[in-house]
């Protein structure tokens, strides 16, 4: 075999894939030299092991990297014996700015060795793990556009960087204790605390304080996550009355008792992203952590500061025989964003921000540049919230096209850049109804589009005309002068299933949602749709209801029952159902409003049916947090197990889905489990038979599923099982949430195929 | 009323009716228009406004007044003394003349106590059907005395924002009358003339930039519309704004946010920090203004975004609809 010149496309730069090959190629002892480039990477090879070489070479790859293709051409230039790293050509950007990922073993094992001169040191990286998107702040991914170019390499760490046998050879990010950055302990006057920082904290936080901790991609609020009353301040200091914390335990083995891990939730917080995984809550329930629900999120130390906490915590043994022992310490972290604004990332800010809220701060001279959330997922995986550690990976595309900005929603808000046949949803920016927020948003949107160097031919938002992301939308298609392109709430859902699986031919859609608005102007949430790139057709919805006070009913889910009982033709019972249930309530003045129509405009949501059961069985009359409702009922459900559907519990007429014949069932029902497991069985049953009949009328073979009821895993399994009886495959979100977080994906894969099909913008 | 019967009856019916309640020197004129002197010296101010209103009668108020009242407002917050007043009647056909009656009654009532006489005006009659039982036009003239300068475009960041009274007290009594919803305490309009008001924080010498009265949209749309104006920002208190318990109730059940409800007898006023608290106590040495706080405060902000610091210490937008409160929650 000739010499061969390899193009090498993915994710192969800033994640050690040259020292990978140099080794590989030094093993065999072949001749040639690689180096990075515009491409990617690129690799002149010769010697007799060559074919060798090109079997082993996609084989066993740098644990970060991720190859998408790589072009084989005859090389014709003379190879000098031996192999080299060269430099990277001048003038090309790098490809891609990799996503923040966990510490790596050969690092634990670094920051556990008395010898090694990293030992305990917090800021430990290399090229298989650290932070990446956090710290940059453009491309090409270099120390210099890092927040580590403040800390200049010191004479071992430079030979490190240099060292193409070392795995710190180009490591961006690499530091040591005489060069890197440190931590500080700073009490809540931000007066330092003497004393070894991790030590004290630990300290503090077995005595019951509250720590800031300053993380990856911003700040946390940790807790003993055993201790009630910390946890109970917590909630207080920060105002959130209910919402679940997430817990970080040493290993699986210290979290056994609070939360079921099976394989694949362990492969999840395994990960290099690290995520918070929901899991059932095991046999001991930590008080107030994630009251009146089934599922407890739980994460593992990630970064080698949150390790050695619990390596403090376990006496600072040598090497890395404690990492498999179970540990005491539990900790909630949660993520410091008062009032849910933004995450907070810098120290100055922390001072600021969570003045009243933390007894004291963890913190270090690592600037972050990125705001990025923990990212939350359940095995399968699903996303709830995706962020740090999986952004910015690109959702893969069928097909190429023009480069797409998309706003997203309004709640859980993330953009998305689309540019060739890769999509890059942003991470999570969060609800856009506070400055701090929308100023976020718009960070995202250029930190994203500088980071891509891409410049959008057209920008599409959601229909609704007062979300702030809309307004921001039209406002830089105006500024960039290109084209905006408004796209109906819950055709985008359907979109995001049709971007990330491909679909390029129609296909049934079930968006089942909260509220978004519909072309006709109307509340959409309960969708039955026929999607076909850029045009979408309503086949069905679920029957009106409505909500009384807008969204203060969906806020109220007794507001909602009532709203239910009205429309189902049980009016005559809410007297009795009221003051049995809510006697606080007066159904009077929504009567009224619901007789007159007065503030009650009429939806088709599911979302709001949930919260109407909620209400009705007496699970919740006021949520405490956004989902609060629903995510309660489907734990009931969950906790009573499986039911038959209630037979005539639904009906289907003319493409409308009514599910009132099932109230005056959940109105006798004296025990809310057994209502709620009924509704989910009732409601799967129907939901199946009403997709199918649009599957069998359109002459269609799948059914994608979206929306925040998309969320619920007790009705998508239901619904799944039914549509598999009839031989129908449900498209399920499977890399970004099937919520609004990622509504944006949709958006951007419309208006891509609206530019195709010739839809004006 | 009879569209196009009786004619010169009805007309002279009507026409005495107005001049009954209404009649003063320029009114008798008879003429197409009224000839009318010119006090002193300064700058011509003109304002219009139509008055559609459901229903016509309500607690604090009707049709009649409302229609004085919110001209007489929209001349005197751009600094003007309000001189005269037009008015143009478009009345359905069948509406009572005893109706008609009662809200030119109370339209006078309301032009004698602000001394602005109505000068000129007019009387259309519409098919059955093509109206809601009468709409006003109203116009207004004043005079601005030379030196004043009031305009949208003059708040400053550090400047301070008061409001002369309780919040949204118009609109929830106009719609808790109109679907007759019965609340235990009734909530009564606000409407009212604000030039006495006015006058008195003109004179107070305070550095006054902008005043407005927050009607339709509420306080959040109006200053909104200042911020874009002047180029600034704002930022609320929420414990800080007035409104009543019973319309913050009303609110509560409605699920609307006073904010956005209209107000036809307040005045928002924006002013120097030095004289913030001096023109609060102006403000509430007046009868129309002894509800009234310092609400908040201009902020430098690119964006001109209005926000409110929440009682629990968050900070949300206080947005810029572009129409109706539309549900986003999903
Ligand atoms: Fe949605
Ligand atoms: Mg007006
Ligand atoms: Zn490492
Ligand atoms: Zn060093």
């Amino acid at each position: 075999m000739s010499a061969r010149l390899l193009r090498i496309r993915g994710l192969v730069q800033g994640v050690g894939f040259r020292p990978y090959v140099w080794q590989l190629a030094g093993e065999l002892g072949l001749a040639g030299w690689v180096r990075n480039d515009g491409a990617g990477v690129t690799i002149a090879v010769d010697g007799e092991k060559l074919p060798e070489f090109l079997a082993r070479l996609p084989q066993e790859i740098p644990a970060l990297a991720r190859v998408d293709g790589i072009d084989n051409d005859a090389c014709d230039e003379a190879l000098a014996p031996g192999f080299i790293i060269r430099d990277s050509l001048s003038g090309v950007l790098a490809t891609a700015i990799g996503p923040d990922a966990a510490i790596c073993p050969a690092c634990i094992a670094d920051i556990c060795d008395p010898a090694s001169r990293r030992w305990r040191y917090p800021f430990t990286t290399c090229t298989h793990c650290g932070p990446r998107y956090t710290v940059s702040a453009g491309l090409p991914y270099d120390r210099v556009r890092t927040s580590l170019a403040a800390f200049p390499l010191c004479p071992a760490c430079a030979a490190e960087y240099a060292d193409p046998a070392d795995r710190r050879f180009h490591a961006e990010t690499t530091c040591c204790p005489d060069c890197g950055p440190r931590l500080h302990l700073l009490d809540a006057s931000g007066a330092a605390v003497d004393g070894d920082p991790l030590a004290k904290t630990v300290e503090l936080l077995q005595n019951g304080a509250i720590v800031a901790i300053k993380g990856l991609g911003g700040f946390h609020l940790a807790c003993a996550a055993d201790n009630a009353q910390a946890v109970a301040e917590l909630r207080r200091r920060k105002q959130r009355e209910a919402k679940p914390f997430a817990v970080m335990g040493l290993n699986a083995a210290s979290l056994a008792a609070q939360a079921r891990i099976g394989a694949a939730e362990l492969a999840l917080l395994r990960s290099p992203a690290a995520p918070i995984v929901l899991c059932a809550k095991g046999n001991s329930e930590l008080a107030e952590v994630a009251p009146g629900l089934s599922r407890l999120g739980v994460m593992l130390p990630a970064t080698p500061l949150h390790l050695l906490l619990w390596h403090e915590a376990a006496g600072r043994p040598a090497g890395t025989g404690w990492l498999t022992q179970a540990s005491p310490l539990l900790l909630v972290m949660t993520s410091a964003n008062p009032h849910g604004e933004p995450l907070v990332i810098d120290n100055d800010e922390a001072h600021e921000r969570l003045a009243g809220i933390a007894d004291a701060f963890l913190e270090h001279d690592r600037g972050i540049v990125v705001r990025c959330d923990d990212s939350v997922l359940r095995a399968g995986p699903h996303f709830i919230r995706r962020a740090r550690g999986y952004v910015p990976l690109p959702v893969a595309l069928a097909d190429d096209g023009p480069p797409v900005l998309a706003l997203g929603a309004y709640l859980k808000n993330t953009v998305c850049v689309v540019r060739g046949r890769e999509a890059f949803l942003s991470q999570h920016v969060g609800s856009l109804d506070n400055a701090a927020s929308i100023a976020f948003l718009e960070e995202t949107v250029g930190h994203l589009l500088a980071i891509l160097d891409c410049r959008p031919a057209l920008i599409a938002h959601d229909l609704h005309p007062d979300y702030p992301s809309t307004q921001l939308a039209l406002r830089l298609a105006g500024e960039l002068g290109v084209p905006a392109l408004a796209v109906a709430h819950h055709h985008a859902h359907i979109a995001a299933i049709c971007a990330e699986h491909a679909v390029n031919e129609p296909i049934i859609g079930l968006a089942l949602d909260g509220v978004g608005l519909g072309p006709d102007g109307g509340a959409w949430g309960g969708e039955l749709l026929r999607v076909d790139g850029a045009d979408c057709r309503r086949l069905g919805h679920l029957r009106l209801l409505a909500l009384p006070g807008g969204d203060r009913a969906a806020r109220e889910p007794w507001r909602m029952a009532v709203a239910a009982l009205h429309a189902g033709g049980q009016g005559h019972r809410i007297g009795d159902w009221l003051q049995r249930t809510w006697p606080q309530r007066d159904a009077g003045p929504l009567l009224t409003m619901l007789a007159r129509r007065l503030r009650c405009p009429p939806t088709s949501s599911l979302g709001r049916w949930f919260d109407a059961v909620a209400g009705l069985l007496g699970v919740c009359a006021v949520a405490r947090y956004e989902g609060e409702a629903a995510m309660a009922l489907e734990g009931l459900a969950a906790g009573h197990g499986p039911v038959d559907p209630l037979p005539g519990g639904y009906q289907l007429a003319g493409g409308e889905l009514d599910l009132s014949p099932l109230l005056p069932t959940l109105l006798d029902c004296r025990d809310p489990a057994y209502g709620a497991a009924l509704f989910h069985a009732t409601l799967s049953a129907g939901l199946a038979e009403w997709a199918l009949f649009a599957v069998d009328r359109e002459k269609l073979a799948k059914i994608a599923i979206a929306g925040g009821c998309a969320m619920n895993a007790l009705l998508v399994d239901a619904l799944q099982a039914h549509l598999a009886e009839a031989g129908v495959e449900l498209l399920q979100a499977r890399q970004v949430p099937p919520n609004d977080g990622g509504l944006a994906l949709g958006q951007a894969w419309v208006a891509r195929r609206a530019q195709e099909q010739g839809v004006n913008a | 009323l009879a569209h196009g019967s009786g004619g010169r009856a009805m007309a002279q019916l009507i026409d005495e009716l107005f001049a009954r309640h209404l009649g003063n020197e320029y009114l008798g004129q008879g003429d197409d228009g009224a000839v009318l002197p010119l006090p002193g010296e300064g700058r011509l101010v003109m304002a219009t406004d139509a008055h559609v209103v459901s229903p016509l009668f309500f607690p604090g108020g009707d049709i009649g007044c409302l229609s004085v009242h919110g001209t007489v407002n929209d001349v005197a917050v751009m600094g003007a003394r309000p001189l005269y007043l037009a008015a143009s009647f478009i009345l359905e056909e069948g509406f009572p003349l005893g109706d008609l009656a009662r809200i030119v009654q109370s339209m006078a009532a309301a032009a004698s106590a602000a001394g602005v006489p109505v000068v000129t005006g007019d009387t259309k009659v519409v098919e059955r059907g093509k109206g809601d039982g009468v709409f006003i036009t109203t116009t207004g003239v004043g005079i601005v005395p030379p030196g004043r300068e009031l305009s949208g475009r003059r708040a400053r960041p550090g400047d301070v924002i008061l409001v002369s009274g309780t919040l949204g007290d118009h609109g929830m009594a106009i719609m808790a009358e109109r679907e007759s919803l019965g609340f235990d305490s009734p909530i009564i309009s606000d409407t009212a003339a604000l030039h006495g008001l006015i006058e008195t924080l003109l004179v107070s010498g305070a550095d006054l930039r902008v005043l407005r009265d927050p009607t339709r949209g509420g306080l959040a749309t109006t200053l909104n519309e200042i911020a874009r104006q002047s180029g600034v920002g704002m930022m609320l208190q929420e414990k800080a704004l007035p409104v009543k318990p019973a319309v913050n109730a009303a609110c509560e059940l409605l699920g609307l946010d006073p904010l956005y409800v209209a107000n036809e007898g307040k005045l928002v006023a924006i002013c120097g920090e030095k004289d913030a608290e001096m023109l609060l106590s102006v403000m509430r040495a007046h009868p129309l203004g002894q509800a009234a706080a310092i609400i908040g405060q201009v902020v430098a902000d690119d964006h001109h975004f209005v926000q409110m610091t929440t009682a629990f210490g968050g900070r949300r937008m206080v947005d810029w609809l572009s129409g109706e409160q539309l549900p986003r929650i999903c």
